[in-house]
């Protein structure tokens, strides 16, 4: 029998069975942020444990360092012990930072892509949930816990037990005004938040093959809200067309060697999967998330949702997530007003992720009462975005136009939006509190967050021409 | 790493869908430079606190016999959501000793293996049985959740038993640390990289 492309990379990489349904993984790749890179190298440090593999360690700052323009690391004080720790620990390792104001930093999600750091075929791991968002390159990728990075630092293995397979399978084209997030908002709305738990998942189907590299980041990035840990698409001519000739990438003759092994990767006609789920890409219209968990989630010309009416075993969690909201069921959402608007984080914070916002954006105006901010991925995307002017066309519509780093999307840098206040957001996370104590987020795609801007309230992108 | 063998205690019945590591403890403190001895106070701090700081006596954990209460029972999907093992640590330093759930988020369940608080996942079910007996005493019911023979024992008796794979019962209970472990297969690493930068170079940068 066949193999899947999980499967393919998984047991390339096992060093040895422990027994129990255990192995031992070998990780090509530790990316570290600020948040837990720098205690994680100390820790190893302190036990005795150096970095085994100190040329397969990136970092970069991004979690608690302020956005604001003109930012440095004493921007948010709380954050510059943390980035002093990460420059101390990696520069004595000779691990390889992307430091803030240097040319590659970003969000670590961003950045490993970017920088070619990210390859096909290969295991990659960081001490963040959506460290899932680089399978979209091809990569078995996955979020860990701080006492595994200290295990890796230590050894460039993780204790790891294979997961079951699912494979989502989008059929069709995108219909008008649909992303890659409103596939992924769609298919947790079918699925729920735990049904990959216990999972890896392959997207496959006509209607990911077409999508680009970045639009494969932002699919993968949100599968942990499912409940897996890694999410995977398939390498082909797009993710080399995409990959090659970045910092990172091999060249020359070791390039062809390498695309010729990432050939072999795909998952075979004859693999077998334990869960198989198919949709019909005419069904996925633009999404808007209304409640507290990602599975809250809605086309956005839909009414919000009657706990009354919904399964019963939700019910509690939907009518909690109506009041900490401030929705009335039944109502339609297009229309609620909004106070904040968030373009940014791991998931939407590409070059295609701006231009779909600019594009909406261009010509028109923020509506007075709306705070709406933008933030770029990394120092490359920004450069690259000035270079063709969105920076301008965000500002004269009232926008912000901001430096590189999670920002509002974890608010841990301090930026947060006030309690109270209704944000449409292209994070990732809806959760109680995310947004800052109080906040209430909606998950839209980019030219939909964008939308919000304009309107003033949530807005169907599809209205507006 | 803390060894498990069991724990006797007051089972809070939080039965709630979804908690996530979020609502667990707020980004904040882990950047705030409490250290990880220091977030107990903060475990929760959400639904425990009001706006105003004071405590919120709706809570659960804020009524008795439930304040000490060193095992938590909860419905699906008890910490999903970010990988922070600052969730682990503030349960932990809030005096949680054990979580029964149906099951748990994939990196918080390997988390908890790593900071000897034990992860229990049984039918929902058997779970609200055992909130409803600890409801039904309130005072005098105590769970016990036994590692070495995998049992919970209710508060009127009943044992029901728990899976758990024996690598990680083995590692609890001794208080094994991961990293010594592994390090017993150096020579089996090192043998794996030597023939991996011939096979795949271009990863080896
Ligand atoms: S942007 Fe948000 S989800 Fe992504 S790495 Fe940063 S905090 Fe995590």
């Amino acid at each position: 029998m066949g193999k899947t492309l999980f499967d393919k990379i998984w047991d390339s990489h096992v060093i040895t069975d422990l027994g129990n349904g255990f192995v031992l993984l070998h990780i090509d790749r530790l990316l570290l942020h600020d948040m837990s890179g720098g205690k994680a190298l100390k820790e190893a440090i302190e036990k005795g444990y150096p970095p085994s593999q100190p040329r397969l360690i990136y970092g970069t700052p991004d979690h608690t360092m302020s956005t604001k323009p003109g930012r440095t690391e004493k921007s948010f004080p709380p954050g510059e012990p943390l980035i002093l720790s990460m420059r101390e620990t990696t520069s004595a390792y000779g691990i390889k930072l992307f430091d803030l104001g240097q040319d590659g930093q970003g969000i670590v999600h961003v950045m490993g892509p970017e920088q070619g750091l990210t390859l096909p075929g290969t295991t990659l791991v960081c001490g963040d949930s959506h460290t899932s968002t680089h399978g979209g390159m091809g990569t078995l990728a996955f979020g860990i816990g701080s006492s595994e990075l200290v295990h890796v630092i230590a050894t460039q293995t993780m204790v790891q037990r294979k997961p079951k397979r699912l494979r989502a399978s989008f059929e069709g084209k995108l219909m008008p005004g649909v992303t890659a997030k409103d596939m992924i908002l769609h298919l947790i709305g079918e699925l729920g938040t735990a049904a990959g738990t216990g999972y890896s998942v392959e997207y496959a189907g006509s209607g990911v093959r077409a999508l680009p590299v970045e639009a494969r980041l932002t699919l993968c990035n949100l599968t942990i809200e499912m409940g897996a840990r890694t999410g995977m698409v398939a390498p082909d001519d797009t993710t080399y067309e995409y990959l090659n000739g970045r910092d990172y990438a091999p060249k020359g003759a070791m390039w062809d060697r390498a695309v010729a092994h990432w050939r072999t990767l795909p998952t075979d006609a004859d693999a077998e999967f334990d869960r198989e789920h198919t949709i019909d890409m005419k069904n996925v219209a633009p999404q808007i998330t209304w409640g507290t968990s990602p599975e809250h989630v809605i086309a956005v010309d839909r009414a919000i949702p009657d706990p009354s009416t919904g399964p019963e075993e939700k019910r509690g969690a939907w009518e909690a997530a109506l009041k900490y909201q401030g929705l009335e069921p039944g109502k339609p959402i297009e229309g609620t007003p909004v106070d904040w608007v968030f373009i940014g984080s791991c998931t939407n914070s590409r070059i295609s992720d701006l231009r779909a916002a600019a594009a909406i954006v261009k010509g028109r105006h923020k509506a007075d009462h709306v705070t709406a901010w933008v933030v770029p991925g990394s120092v490359r995307i920004k450069a690259e975005a000035e270079a063709e002017g969105l920076d301008r066309v965000f500002l004269e519509a009232g926008f912000e136009w901001r430096e590189p780093g999670c920002s509002m999307c974890l608010a841990s840098n301090g930026e947060r939006v006030p309690p109270g206040k209704r944000s449409v957001s292209t994070s990732n996370r809806n959760f109680v509190g995310r947004q800052g104590p109080g906040a209430r987020t909606h998950l839209a795609s980019p030219a939909m967050a964008a939308a919000a801007a304009i309107k003033g309230a949530i807005a169907d992108v599809r209205k507006i021409g | 790493m803390d060894k498990f063998t069991k724990v006797t205690g007051v089972a809070v019945p939080m039965m709630r869908q979804n908690v996530d590591t979020d609502l667990i403890i707020r980004i904040e403190r882990l950047v705030d430079n409490v250290g990880r001895e220091g977030l107990g106070p903060f475990c929760f701090e959400q639904i425990r606190f009001k706006p105003d700081g004071s405590e919120d006596p709706d809570c659960i954990f804020n009524q008795e016999p439930y304040r000490e209460a060193p095992i938590i029972l909860a419905a699906d999907n008890f910490g999903c959501g970010s990988s922070r093992e600052g969730a682990v640590w503030a349960l932990k330093g809030f005096g949680i000793k054990t979580v029964i759930a149906p099951y748990f988020g994939d990196i918080f369940n390997n988390n908890c293996f790593q900071n000897g608080i034990l992860p229990v996942a049984l039918p929902i079910e058997e779970i609200q049985l055992l909130a409803d007996e600890m409801k039904a005493s309130p005072g005098n019911a105590r769970v016990t959740v036994d590692l070495e023979n995998c049992v919970v024992v209710s508060p009127t008796g009943r044992t029901i038993p728990f899976q758990i794979d024996a690598r990680r019962q083995h590692a609890m209970l001794n208080g094994l640390d991961d990293i010594a472990q592994t390090m017993s297969h150096k020579g089996e690493i090192e043998a794996w990289q030597s023939t991996d930068k011939t096979a795949r170079p271009w990863v080896w940068l």
